[in-house]
């Protein structure tokens, strides 16, 4: 056997899961897709005492529109985000970038919540909830408390969340009108985790289009570059204005700290490259939106 | 502390007793001598181990047995038999889609998921749907030409079998 030895919960309600968690404290460990978690264990990286296994918690399994916001459950499949109406609808920039998350078979286990909670800087969802200024619910015995995105990632493999606490809920906010999204990133082979992405939002206001963009695996968690919406404030986005704010952001921005595939320079020459797309994307989408 | 755990696998229903490490794939293998699922890297890459869990193609090695209580589970042998292979089956024989066979029990289980959603695949998304499983041998063209084949003789349209 590979895992070290563990004892296992399978409560089913969160209420269950959560007085559970509180009583085994740090060395517990929640168990959702599992598709992050096991290969940690199977390597014996991770060897946690208890695993609190979320899968009987269908209420945490759910797409669905509140008040014009997108709410989902943090047990939702990457699977499903992929193939719901209401995803493609209401966060066609999370819609576009699931598919791009290891393969469907992993992606049928794999869970929303698990990705955010993971937080790997390589990773996109967290990247897709800070583009689209998500909000996320977590929950512990104690009560529950909503932290924004920014709040809520905190670095390499690391967020806010106490080892009390379970992310129950991520909810979406809706764009302003006469926004456009696109998300684009480059991986050796389809798959695996890229080299580099990025998530563009543009908003086309009466004094200039507005930018936000978010970059994966360009530092040690989700990467907003500040300093290229700065330079991209109230100017009309034309080809050579696209290239400045993506050097802007190639070089400013970004801290990447480059792997065997991938060197820091070549990481820039990608944000530089991948930027202008999605930029242009975003930008025809916000003109085309209804 | 031992779990007891009941899956229906291939039609069967077994009740078995386990520890909570371990993974599905090696109770398929060696509780249960359903050794048709491989077993190749055990950190969710390689494809081999691939198994259908209520109908859709997962890792059998992300997952612990334990987790597997109540669900229906789909391994190569619930495919076809040597007597009468399944479509899919039949279509590697005929194209040469294997060579020392190590991939193609997941390959096989990956495929049956896909052309059950998509009956009439591109060869770009037959690609795709593959990208999850690795085959160090055949350079993968014949596993592409199987899979087109199959799609033809799968499709309820072309009259299936
Ligand atoms: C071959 C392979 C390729 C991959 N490629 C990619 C890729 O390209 N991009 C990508 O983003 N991911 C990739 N992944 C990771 C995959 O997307 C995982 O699904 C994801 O990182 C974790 O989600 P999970 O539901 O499987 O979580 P688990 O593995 O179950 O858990 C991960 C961590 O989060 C904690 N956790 C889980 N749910 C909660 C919760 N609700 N509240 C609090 N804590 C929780 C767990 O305790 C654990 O520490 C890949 C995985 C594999 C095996
Ligand atoms: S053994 Fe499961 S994916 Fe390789
Ligand atoms: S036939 Fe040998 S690995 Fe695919």
């Amino acid at each position: 056997m590979k895992p070290a030895p563990f004892t296992y919960h399978a409560p089913d309600s969160v209420a269950a899961a959560l007085a559970l968690k509180a009583q085994l404290g740090d060395e517990a460990k929640f168990l959702a897709g599992g598709q992050s978690l096991i290969p940690a264990m199977n390597f014996r990286v991770a060897q946690p005492a208890a695993l609190v296994d979320l899968n009987r918690l269908a209420e945490l399994d759910f797409v669905r529109v509140e008040a014009g916001e997108l709410r989902l459950g943090a047990l939702t499949r990457q699977r499903q985000l992929e193939r719901h109406p209401l995803v493609k609808r209401h966060a066609r920039l999370m819609w576009e970038a699931v598919p791009h998350i290891a393969h469907p078979q992993i992606r049928n286990r794999g869970t929303l919540g698990g990705s955010l909670a993971h937080a790997d800087p390589a990773a996109e969802l967290p990247v897709i909830v800070t583009a689209l200024n998500g909000r996320l619910r977590a929950l512990s015995a104690r009560g529950e408390r909503w932290l924004d995105a920014a709040q809520f990632f905190l670095g390499l493999f690391t967020t806010a969340l106490e080892p009390d606490e379970l992310l129950a809920e991520v909810a979406l906010p809706p764009l302003p009108p006469d926004s456009g999204t696109a998300f684009v990133e480059v991986a050796r082979r389809h798959g695996d985790y890229a080299l580099l992405g990025v998530a563009a939002v543009v908003t086309v206001l009466p004094a200039g289009p507005q930018v936000r963009l978010v970059y994966l695996n360009a530092g040690e968690g989700p990467v907003v570059a500040r300093q290229a919406a700065e330079a991209a404030q109230g100017r009309a986005l034309t080809p050579p204005v696209i290239d400045e704010i993506a050097a802007v952001a190639a070089e400013h921005d970004l801290q990447p700290i480059g792997s065997l595939h991938a060197s820091p320079e070549y990481q820039r020459h990608l944000a530089r490259v991948l930027t202008r797309r999605a930029l242009v994307t975003a930008l025809e989408r916000a003109v085309e939106a209804p | 502390m031992m779990h007891s755990v009941t899956v229906t696998i291939n039609g069967r229903t077994y009740t078995r007793s386990v520890e909570p490490r371990l993974l599905l794939s090696d109770f398929l293998r060696h509780d249960l001598d359903l050794t048709g699922t491989h077993v190749g890297c055990e950190q969710g890459v390689c494809g081999a181990c691939t198994i259908l869990l209520d109908g859709q193609p997962v890792r059998a090695c992300l997952m612990f047995a334990v987790q597997a209580d109540g669900h229906t589970l789909t391994t190569v042998e619930g495919l076809g038999t040597p007597d009468k292979l399944h479509p899919l089956q039949q279509a590697f024989w005929e194209k040469h889609g294997l060579q020392c066979g190590y991939c193609t029990p997941g390959i096989l289980m990956t495929l049956v998921a896909f052309l059950q959603e998509t009956p009439d695949p591109s060869e770009a998304e037959i690609r795709a749907a593959l990208s999850g499983n690795l085959c160090r041998c055949t350079g993968y063209q014949n596993i592409v030409a199987a899979a087109r084949s199959a799609a033809q003789t799968m499709r309820p349209a072309a009259g299936g079998e």
